[in-house]
């Protein structure tokens, strides 16, 4: 871990950490988008770390939290009802469904695979002839690349047993809907780095001249994080807003050409209905009627009833950072990462399963 | 490890449900493989339990071995099914003596196979110093198992100065970790995903009972407790020590060795090193006055050279361990909800 080392320094960690103490006058939200910051910020012990009057509120970049109860239900029903060999990124297979996860329907005879990469679907597909394979095509504008890639290598390669379940969903639109909100107490945003890797940081302009907030395209490790929040600090005391990228040895400005290039070719954008959020327009990417063949929802007859998100779960609420999941009634209580009420608190980048599993709800003796 | 005894011919290249029966084809199993193999005075009188004298105070174990794949590097499953109840023994401050043997084989398993894992468990049993007197085989149909399972049930005598339980523990303890983390479980999930990285991660299956004895000979009562972490991993095994002592456990990021190429897999994969599987690593609570001592010790060991103090007890945050993280922070260390599962991105 060469590379990484100097992201994870405890002396640089001091010095950007008495940097933005120095700084400091005001009282801040800061909006951590992507999933992997609010688990890097808690794992790190990050968040007892800052001063006071920095609060980070968690953001709805993990996809796991938002893919809707009616997509896994479909996931379900094509892995109980269609004999097919279902495949799926390993955090997506516990999150409840309105029967039941992925990972119950395993135990009950479906053929659920975790896999790494959507190719691997593609080599499994090739090796099965006579089953279907699926893939549950779940993330951000990170895992669209491969998942459309996967696409393309079945369609060249003449294998027709293959497609993908797609629920891809994208960053700035659901960033636009936190801003819209009426309620909304986000000062600035640490925007996801590894999402502005692919698609450049063009897309983010609109918003900071629009809701006149600051945005920081920021990194994953300590020092990451913390230099973004320096920049947001420093922009928001300074009473200025704008675009700024911390997470430059990643992000390039247009992002990754290729990527984007693959994933125009397979995707169109559309509506997507958004776990515990609610629809946002033009908010998702849909597979394209010219690849249709390889489109879950188009080649299987999935014919079941509309299910909705337990109205008791507030996790709506907490991804748009309106409280905290220790907030929630149920937190630790009715929810638990074994019995859980939402898909927050089982993904790995859920803010309820990281404030649950390093024991953020005010046990921590300091 | 060499393995070189020659497969014995037999009128059979593959398992067959026949082979669990108790007839001929049970007996000709027995007789040109396990008893062939593994005889010792007690196995060849091929009775239906063995009958042997321990003294004083003994110790039993048992544990039921399924790993997919069968063979990985630094290992397979006959080394962990005589390894894994060895140390469990160990844990509790005993001598391995004897070991039960009972197969689960799946119809369709290759001979050659279950040859390889015979010797196997032959070499291990033989560097463990312990003896398989006893054993059972049965044959599932094929599709009702997975080619083979192991259990192994151990019984050891304790060492007279052990006094290990949790009643002993009490705050200021040293927590003593005997060597680098996750290399087992890394190994095995490599495995199962079909990465290669470019240095080979082996797992850690060894026996720890020598090393054990040795130092529990030295120190005697100042070793409070022996825990090895297997499937859980180090956070598991911490938490469960937490709650059964009443006590809080304070754990430094620093100090806990985890190998290089190990932590770089770990990242890839999207899995905490604290919980993943070890095979031949021991944690020991040790008073603080003879940690020191005891690391130093510990440290002569081959296997050694990287244990490290890596934290201690305390009377504060009682039930819950604490990690001080490398960049100074700090975080409870939580038991796990199910199985590490990797991550989306």
């Amino acid at each position: 871990m060469k590379y990484i080392s100097e992201f994870r320094s405890p002396e640089i960690v001091n010095t950007l950490l008495g940097e933005i103490k120095k700084i400091l006058k005001g009282s801040w939200n800061i909006m951590e988008v992507c999933g992997g910051q609010t688990h890097s910020l808690v794992k790190n012990g990050l968040l007892n770390m800052l001063p006071a009057n920095i609060q980070m509120i968690h953001g709805p970049g993990c996809p796991v939290c938002v893919t809707p109860v009616s997509l896994i239900d479909k996931a379900v029903h094509l892995a109980m009802e269609h004999d097919v060999i279902l495949c799926s990124f390993g955090d997506m297979i516990r999150v409840p469904g309105s029967g039941m996860s992925l990972l119950e329907a395993k135990s009950k005879g479906g053929d659920v695979r975790i896999l790494y990469s959507p190719l691997e679907a593609v080599k499994i597909a090739r090796e099965n002839p006579g089953r279907e394979v699926v893939f549950f095509a779940v993330g951000f504008e990170t895992t669209a690349p491969a998942n459309a890639l996967s696409v393309v290598h079945a369609y060249r390669e003449g294998v027709k047993n293959y497609s993908i379940l797609t629920s891809h969903v994208l960053v700035p639109p659901a960033m636009e809907a936190i801003m819209s909100d009426e309620d909304c107490r986000v000062d600035a945003f640490l925007a996801a780095g590894h999402v502005c890797a692919i698609m450049g940081i063009g897309e983010y302009y609109p918003l900071v001249e629009k809701y006149k907030i600051p945005i920081v395209v920021t990194g994953f490790e300590p020092v990451d994080l913390l230099e973004g929040i320096l920049m947001t600090v420093r922009q928001l005391e300074a009473g200025t807003y704008k675009l700024e990228n911390q997470y430059t040895r990643v992000v390039e400005t247009e992002g990754n050409k290729n990527a984007i290039a693959v994933v125009d070719q397979i995707f169109e954008i559309t509506n997507r209905e958004w776990r515990g959020i609610g629809n946002i327009p033009f908010s998702g990417y849909a597979v394209k009627s010219a690849y249709s063949d390889f489109d879950a929802n188009k080649k299987f007859d999935i014919n079941i009833a509309e299910a909705h998100e337990d109205t008791t779960c507030l996790a709506g609420d907490v991804m748009k950072g309106k409280i905290k999941p220790d907030q929630c009634p149920n937190f630790g209580k009715k929810c638990t990462p074994t019995r859980p009420l939402g898909a927050p608190m089982v993904s790995s980048e859920g803010a309820c399963a990281a404030y649950y599993h390093f024991n953020l709800a005010g046990s921590v003796h300091q | 490890m060499l393995v070189s005894c020659p497969i014995p011919k037999l009128d059979f290249d593959t398992i067959n449900l026949g082979h669990g029966s108790g007839g001929v084809l049970t007996s000709q199993l027995l007789d040109a493989g396990v008893f062939r193999l593994l005889g010792n005075d007690l196995l060849d009188k091929k009775h239906d339990g063995a009958i042997f004298t321990l003294q004083g105070k003994v110790a039993m174990s048992t544990d039921t071995y399924v790993v997919s794949p069968l063979f990985f590097e630094g290992g397979n499953i006959g080394d962990l099914a005589i390894n894994g109840t060895v140390n469990d023994l160990a844990m509790c401050g005993a001598a391995a003596r004897y070991l039960s043997l009972a197969f689960v084989l799946e119809e369709g398993l290759k001979m050659e196979q279950f040859w390889e894992i015979l010797q196997h468990i032959k070499a291990a049993s033989e560097a463990a110093g312990v003896q398989i007197v006893t054993g059972d085989t049965k044959v599932v149909e094929r599709g009702k198992g997975d080619k083979i399972f192991i259990n192994t049930t151990g019984v050891g005598e304790v060492h007279q100065k052990a006094a290990i339980g949790m009643e002993n523990i009490k705050p200021g303890d040293k927590i003593v970790l005997s060597g680098p983390l996750a290399r087992h479980g890394i190994t095995i999930m490599s495995h199962r995903q079909g990465l290669q990285f470019e240095t080979t991660i082996s797992s850690d299956t060894r026996p720890l009972n020598k090393i054990v004895l040795t130092l529990i000979n030295e120190f005697g009562k100042d070793i409070h407790l022996l825990r090895d972490p297997t499937r859980g991993g180090l956070a598991t095994v911490l938490n469960e020590i937490a709650v059964g002592a009443g006590l809080g456990i304070t754990i430094s990021q620093r100090d806990i060795p985890v190998e290089e190429e190990v932590y770089g897999a770990c990242e890839m994969l999207g899995l905490d090193p604290l919980y993943v599987a070890n095979e031949g690593l021991f944690v020991a609570i040790v008073d603080a006055s003879v940690s020191d001592q005891f690391l130093f010790q510990l440290k002569q060991w081959e296997h050694g050279a990287m244990a490290c103090i890596v934290g201690e007890v305390t009377n504060e945050h009682v039930r819950q361990v604490l990690m001080k993280s490398n960049i100074g922070g700090r975080r409870v260390v939580n038991m796990l909800a199910g199985e590490q599962l990797p991550r989306i991105c």
